[in-house]
């Protein structure tokens, strides 16, 4: 347990066990084990509209493996994703379409903007007629990422940061911890 | 047909050929009046044979506007590029949309970004903006006070 904790953050389950004989009783409280469990199983929505989702592909495939921390398998429908990733910029036409997307979740849903369009409009496209300046125009977010693209370690750092948020019942969406 | 051979033929077909020096292809500046019989005539097999046309776009010179034809040969290999010249305040010009399919999309981007009237074009509607928008982005006059800064 404590070399976990130095290593990164408690990912454990939260809860203490008690032995007793021929078992053992855990004493937990149900609000912290929900958002324990929802915040290991984060299914991504298949969602990209330009070149932040070629480095979210590579998040999810073998090299960096998302899996690893629970973000397993990407949906390619709303209706069973529990964290859409907004993986590039977006412009005035496909706004509707992110709100859209994003009303078809189910609840408790999550957003992450990576990267600079995402988050306030872009390096580049800033100055222009037809996009966004930010996502969060939009939709709520609950985790941003610099970069242009930000490379796959960074998104792992955002959903991993998610993760935390959830435990933490801090996010927007989550059952409300009180602080201990 | 290397790029000497091709300039002696465009010239037989339009004496008037004002040719560009100097660019990787046969570069040529025509009238916008004779661009529509120009080009049917180079479509034609048993001629030139330029049966692709592989990009049309617009470029705005503040003073006037200029659209660019770029057409390839898939029999010959040979490339021609294309000028017109346009009034930049009611710029104008036929449509090839019934010569080579392709340009009827094309033509309607040009119209969408730049304003550009493509007569007889079979459907000139805005393609990228929407339906209501109102004037032509990619002209370098354009303002949108609300979405962009003046440098």
């Amino acid at each position: 347990m404590d070399v976990e904790q130095q290593n990164g953050p408690d990912r454990s389950f939260p809860g203490e066990v008690h032995p007793t004989a021929g078992g053992g009783v855990l004493v937990t409280k149900l609000d912290e084990v929900i958002n324990w469990a929802r915040s290991n199983s984060l299914w991504p929505l298949v969602f990209g509209t330009s070149c932040c989702a070629i480095e979210m592909m590579s998040t999810a495939s073998a090299k960096y493996d998302w899996s690893r921390f629970g973000f397993e398998v990407a949906r390619a429908t709303p209706r069973q994703a529990d964290v859409i990733i907004i993986a590039g910029t977006i412009v005035n036409k496909m706004a509707p379409v992110l709100k859209r997307l994003y009303d078809q979740m189910a609840d408790p849903k999550y957003v992450i903007a990576m990267g600079a369009c995402a988050t306030s409009g872009g390096p580049f496209f800033y100055n222009t007629y037809s996009v966004v300046k930010g996502a969060d125009h939009v939709i709520p977010v609950d985790v941003y990422i610099a970069g242009c693209p930000p490379r796959p370690e960074a998104l792992l750092h955002a959903l991993i940061t998610l993760q935390e948020k959830i435990r933490g019942g801090g996010a927007r969406e989550t059952i409300k911890v009180p602080v201990q | 047909m290397n790029k000497e051979e091709l300039k002696v033929r465009l010239e037989e077909i339009l004496p008037a050929a004002a040719f560009e020096e100097g660019s990787e292809w046969v570069t040529m500046t025509i009238d916008p009046a004779a661009w529509k019989e120009f080009a049917r005539q180079i479509r034609q097999p048993s001629g030139l044979d330029l049966d692709y046309l592989f990009c049309v776009t617009c470029v705005d010179w503040k003073t006037h506007l200029t659209m660019v034809y770029h057409l390839v040969s898939t029999v010959h290999r040979h490339i021609l590029v294309v000028k017109a010249k346009l009034d930049r305040n009611d710029p104008e010009i036929a449509t090839v949309s019934d010569i080579w399919r392709t340009a009827e999309f094309h033509e309607r981007e040009a119209y969408d970004l730049f304003g550009v009237k493509f007569k007889d074009h079979p459907d000139l509607r805005r393609l990228f903006m929407t339906d209501d928008w109102k004037g032509w982005p990619l002209r370098k006059d354009y303002e949108d006070p609300v979405n962009m800064i003046k440098l």
